[in-house]
Formats: structure tokens, sequence, C-alpha cells
């Protein structure tokens, strides 16, 4: 029998000791101390202070100032985008956006082509929230099921969400255009060759299913997360109260899963509400501006007008913003909300 | 510490040379419609080898990054050194006055003063650049097809209803579409200008839409709606997107292509001995039979850390020598005067080239007044801007014709009055 060694020291000082022997360890000791000193000295909150300090100086410069920059340029006019050069006019451009005979029909507009994209924006988030919702729960159920090849199965779902957007925009181009895919594997059942993009209905649909397809996955993902986390012991004492599957759907599935299918909707909303890149290579806002949103509303009049009107952009991306400030508050509430109820249950 | 110095020193290094041009550095940022790319990396690799000092790097982007990202690289003060552009006039507050650092400024003035207006501020004389080819629209047969249909290709003297109404007779029988014209407000201004359209008002700021352009919109419109036009093209994006129909005709979908002879290089490679196509001129409107002028300049921008290379290699781009070889592999029309006047030698078997280049030549002399000034006028592109935005709007059954003609008034009001 080997001989155990014997230690003066208690094993939490051996510990440290063993610890400050390595590099890693020892840096960690020097910084260790004066954090020590600095935390008698001004107390925890202090301390909280120095360690979120390099967060918030992160913070301030890439999010806060070109948020406060880009209010600076809403107020201002002109084609320069150094700021100095620029016109202040006050709330001039917010006043051009909101010029409007009547906000239902865009062609009352001085800005109408924002307004076509606001109600473009509209619709879509209507319809593809939806269907995003009932794609990605629908999905989620049958990947919870006892599938043969489960992982393959959950990995084929997931794929797209891998992909670039702009990728999937070009994928879906390359099949839904004349000499595309679609019309090739029309053919042989009489269609004529039909171009999907340039119709209205069906550059919307595609807008809609496209977008749906490359990011089910994702959503699909955080409900079959809740779905796994919901004791099994409650669909097995179900079973034995012969309860219908409906019935265990409505009464047990999906109470259990509404916090998970709340931040999926609110997910999917400020997504939706942000759409652009797979919608703008796929039907580059047409036809017409049939598909044009608001982000690419944003992006014509910034940059890639002839002659841009960075103001005017930066006016309507500060009014988007507020839009997006709501729906991430909902989304607060309504966590906090589930929250206080599972509290209490 | 000495080990820690170098480390420090070549990450210090790395950063400079992130922000910063080194002397002697002078980058290009280019464009090409064809095979003009190949020619200008060999020109430059002759002017690297005879110039060491000065290191040249040649950035190839697509015209969409010129078209939109440079401009607000300009608008920052930033932006590479020498630019191939289009919209040459109204980004001329941002290019370099090129007159005292040239070896012989005279030699520009005499060999390029022709178009040095498109590219430099109103009422300077500074040079800025020089043109890399002369452009001029024009339309493009499917000489097969209209052949294989047994329709005659229409004369020279032909309007634009004769071209649509053959184009449809080919379209019936050869199962293809009749007409295209690129989604761009350049390529429809030289039919409006056909048609007696004027952009120019009286005090050089734009005028109304007029009825001259009204004539061939109107037209256009229709032959949308019956399908004469590949609609795909003009409803395929939203706002003032660029999309060309070039791909439809190389693939043989097209009877007849409204596009410029910036295409003969492309159609050279592309359509090889797939089918017999040839240039035939602009159709001709109520008031002339004109195309619309341009091409893309190289212009040196002001920003530039390295005035005195980036002269020493527009002087040698600009050599007659360097010009001639570069529009002979290139296949363009060339800019410099003196090339211009003497044999140039095009570096091409394709028969269709040689007489489309010709065709070209020769149709340029029809062009109208009004075509030749815009290319030098500042608002020419906040005009084609709305007209393309609107009339798609049009096409894609938003908008009425006559509410989108009010429309192109007020945007291009706005604009003017925004800058």
């Amino acid at each position: 029998m080997a001989e155990k060694t014997v230690s003066s020291e208690p094993p939490a000082k051996a510990g440290l000791r063993q610890a400050l022997l390595t590099p890693v360890g020892l840096a960690m000791g020097i910084v260790d101390i004066p954090m020590r000193a600095w935390q008698k000295l001004t107390g925890l909150n202090g301390m909280a202070g120095v360690f979120l300090a390099p967060n918030m100086v992160i913070f301030s410069v890439f999010v806060l100032l070109p948020l406060v920059i880009n209010f600076i340029y809403s107020t201002t006019s002109g084609g320069a985008i150094f700021l100095p050069n620029r016109t202040y006019v006050g709330a001039e451009q917010y006043r051009i956006l909101f010029d409007c005979g009547s906000y239902l029909d865009p062609s009352t507009c001085a800005a109408d082509t924002f307004w076509a994209a606001v109600r473009n924006t509209a619709v879509f988030v209507v319809f593809q929230v939806t269907a995003m919702l009932i794609a990605a729960l629908a999905t989620a159920l049958i990947l919870n099921r006892e599938l043969s090849n489960r992982g393959f199965w959950r990995a084929v779902f997931f794929f797209p969400v891998l992909l670039s957007p702009v990728v999937v925009g070009l994928i879906w181009k390359w099949i839904l255009q004349r000499e595309g895919l679609l019309n090739y594997a029309l053919s042989p059942f009489g269609f004529e060759p039909f171009s999907w993009l340039s119709d209205r209905f069906w550059a919307f649909f595609f807008a809609v299913f496209v977008s749906v397809w490359a990011h089910m996955g994702f959503y699909a993902l955080i409900l079959l997360a809740g779905l796994q986390a919901i004791p099994k012991d409650l669909y097995e004492a179900a079973a034995m109260d012969k309860a219908s599957p409906t019935r265990i759907f409505r009464r047990i599935t999906l109470p259990l899963l509404m916090p998970n299918l709340i931040v999926v909707l609110v997910l999917a909303l400020i997504r939706a509400v942000q759409i652009f890149d797979e919608v703008f290579v796929l039907t580059g806002g047409g036809p017409g501006t049939s598909t044009m949103y608001i982000t690419q509303f944003i992006y014509e009049t910034g940059f890639a007008s002839s002659l841009r009107n960075p103001g005017l952009a930066s006016a309507a991306s500060i009014l988007m913003g507020i839009v997006l400030v709501i729906l991430t508050l909902v989304q607060l509430a309504a966590s906090s909300r589930n929250e206080k109820k599972g509290t209490r249950r | 510490m000495t080990r820690m110095k170098s480390i420090g020193a070549a990450f210090a290094a790395v950063l400079l040379s992130s922000v910063a041009a080194h002397a002697g550095d002078v980058r290009i940022m280019w464009y090409s419609d064809g095979g003009e790319g190949e020619v200008i990396k060999d020109l430059l690799a002759r002017f690297s080898k005879a110039n060491p000092d000065v290191n040249v790097i040649l950035d190839e982007v697509s015209y969409d990054v010129i078209k939109e990202q440079l401009p607000v690289q300009l608008e920052a003060g930033q932006g590479p050194d020498i630019a191939r552009v289009t919209n040459l006039k109204a980004l001329a507050p941002h290019w370099l006055d090129l007159r005292p650092l040239l070896a012989d400024a005279k030699y520009w003035d005499d060999n390029f003063g022709a178009q040095a207006d498109w590219m430099r501020p109103d009422g300077s004389d500074a040079i800025t650049g020089f043109m890399t080819q002369l452009t001029l629209t024009g339309g493009f047969v499917n000489k097969t097809l209209f052949e294989q249909a047994g329709v005659e290709i229409p004369g020279p003297k032909a309007t634009w209803d004769d071209w649509a109404a053959a184009a449809r007779k080919v379209a019936d029988s050869q199962k293809v579409f009749a007409m295209a014209i690129d989604r761009s407000g350049h390529r429809v201004t030289g039919p409006n200008i056909s048609y007696g359209a004027n952009y120019i008002a009286a005090d050089g700021k734009p005028a109304p839409l007029d009825q001259g352009a009204k004539e061939f919109l109107s037209r256009f419109v229709k032959w949308n709606e019956d399908g004469t036009v590949n609609k795909d093209v003009w409803v395929s994006a939203a706002g003032t997107t660029y999309r060309s129909a070039a791909e439809d005709f190389i693939n043989g979908g097209l009877a007849y292509y409204y596009s410029g002879s910036w295409q003969v290089s492309a159609f050279a490679q592309k359509i090889g001995d797939s089918f017999d196509w040839v240039m035939a001129g602009s159709p001709c409107g109520t008031v002339a039979c004109s195309g619309m002028q341009g091409g893309a300049g190289m212009v040196s921008v002001k920003y530039t850390k390295n005035p005195k290379d980036v002269a020493k290699v527009m002087d040698y781009l600009a050599n007659a020598d360097v010009q001639k070889e570069f529009a002979e592999r290139s296949l363009f029309i060339p800019a410099h005067k003196g090339v211009a006047a003497g044999p140039v030698d095009f570096k091409t078997d394709n028969p269709h080239v040689q007489a489309a280049l010709k065709a070209f030549v020769e149709s340029a002399g029809q062009t109208a007044a009004a075509a030749v000034k815009l290319p030098g006028w500042k608002w020419s592109d906040a005009y084609y801007s709305a007209i393309v935005a609107r009339i798609s709007q049009v096409i894609a059954g938003e908008m009425k014709l006559d509410d989108a003609y009010a429309r192109i008034d007020e945007d291009i009001k706005a604009k003017v009055g925004g800058n």
C-alpha cells in the first residue's frame, strides 16, 4: 500500500499555491490582489463597474454612438456623407416621411415608396411569421417523435440555417427564374415557362416561402428543446386516461411549450421586420415595389440611389428602430410574465 | 526584449498598412464589361516592370460596386487613387486636377479634349482623366432568328414601331422574346430623344418630362404589356438597380436587343458561332434616329496620397500606343483622337465584331445634339434614375402612366432640391 503524503495546509490553500505555479495561474493571482483591494475599498458594485467597463466602452463606440450619429443624420439634408458638410433641417426628413393624404394609400404620400415598403413589410410579417410558427411547430413535433435516423432528419431541417442568406437567395433564384429548375420540372406536364418572380403574387409567395425555408430550422430547434423538456410522465398519465391526441396537444404540449413559442414568435417577428438579404437577392424588391421592404428602402435611399439621401434613410431607420424596440419590449414583458407564472406554479 | 520590440513593430506596420497607402502605391478600382480587364492587367504589368518605384494595385470589382459603393467612399473623402466610372459628371468634385502634374497637358487637351468636360466640374478646365472607350447605344439583331422566321431585317431608317412589328413576327415564329432594353435610364434616353425629348431646361436644371419622352415611354410600357418586350428585365428589381438583358440575347432568347457598343466584346466571347448577329444602329423616332453617347472614364481621385505617381500612371495609360493596343484588344471604340483617326486593327477573327464596330462608328454620325450634351450634364443620372424607378412600377401594374410622369418630375425635383 502506498504511503499517503500528509500536508499541514488546508486543501484550498494547497490548490492556490499549485495554481500560482502555472503562468496563467500566476497572472490571475497578480490581477486578483489589486481586484480584492479595490473590492474592499469600493464594495461589490464598484467592482461590477470595473468588469462592465470594457463592454460599456465597446457598446458605446459601436452601438450607442452610431445610433446618436444616425439620429443627427436624420436631422440633416443633402447627399454629403461627411457630417459637417450636411445642412441641418430639423424634423424635415420626418415631415417628408409623414406627408401623406392617407397612410393606407401610399400613392397619396410624398415618400410613396417608403409607405409602400411599410405596407409590404406589415403584410410580409403577418404571413411570414404565421407560416414560420406553423412550420417550425409542425417540424419540431415530427422531429420529437421516435423516428428512425432522427439525428439525420434534424440535420436536414437545420441545414438551411447554416447557409448565407445571399446563397439562399441565389439558389432559389436559379430555381425560379424563367429558365430555372421549377419550369424545367413542370414542362413535362404541359406547363409553359412562367416568370415566377415577375408576377406580384408569386414573387410575394416565394419571398415568404424562401425566408421560412431558410430560417425555420433555427426556430424548430428552440421548440424541439421545449418539447423535450416536457416531462414524459404527463403524456403517460394522459395515455392512461385515454385522452385524444388533440386534447393532449391542447392541454399538455401547447401550454408547456408556451414560453418557447413566445420566444420564437418575438424572434421571428423581429427578424421578419428586418428582412432584406435573401429577398433582395431573390426579387430585387420587384416586380415594381411589391417585395421592397423597409430595410431595402433604407439601403436604396441611403446608398444605392444615384443621388443618395442619407438623411431620409436615417429618419426611416430611426422609425424602424422604434418598431423593433417596441417588439423587444413585448418580448421582455411576455418573458417576465411567463417567468412569474412559472414561479407561481 | 528585442523580440518583443520586433513583434510590436510588425504589429504597428500591419496596422498602418491597413489604414494608409504607402508612398508609391497606386490603387485602381476597375470593372469590366468584357475582356478589357485582362488587357489592362497586361498593360499595367508592363508599366510596373518599367517603373518599379510605383506599385500599381488593380482591384477588379463588379459594376454595382462602382455604381453604389464608390460614391459613398468618395463622399467620405476616401476611395482608390484611380477609378473607372461611368457617372463622371455628378462625381466630378471628387476628381483630381492632373493638369499641373502631367508631363504634357497639351497632349491631353488635343487628344481627350472633346470629352474632358464630361468629367470635370462645370466651368473648370481641369484634366481629371480620360475615356477608356467611347460608347454608343444601339440595337443588336439575332440575324439567325430573323432568317429562320423569314422576316426581313428592317433598314437603317426603320422606326421603333417598324422594329417592334418585325421582332414580334420573329418572336411568334421562333418562340422567343421579340425585344429587350436594358433596365437603365440611359438606354431609354436615346429613343426618347429620337421622339424629341429634351431633359435640360433653359437654366441648365432638369426640365419636366416632355411630350417627346412620353411618346417613347408610352410605347415602351405598351410593349411590356403586350409581351413584345421581355418585361422580366424591367420588373426584376425595385428602385434604380441596373439590369442588362445581355444574357437573354447571348442565350438566343431575343430577336432584338437594345444596348450598346460595350457589349460587342462580351458577345464576341460568349456567342461565338452559336448564331449570327448584327448591330443595326438606333431605330428612328419622329425627330431623329439617335443613340446615346457615353462611356467609361479613368479618373484620378483627389483624395490620393500619391498624386505624382497617379499622374505617372495616367500619363502612361493615356499614351497613344497604349490607347491603341487597349482599343484593339478590348474591341472598344477609342476615345483618343489620334488613335481614332488612324487605322484601328481590332484583334478578332469574329466577322460580326468588325461589322458591329463599323456600324457603331457610322451610326455615331446620327447622334442628336441633345444626346451629345447629356453625358456632361450634372443631372443626367437623377433623370435616368427617376425614369427607371417609376416606369418599372407602371410595367409592374402598380401605377398609371400619367401618375408615373408626375412622380418622375417630383422625384427629380426632390433630388435637385436636396443636392
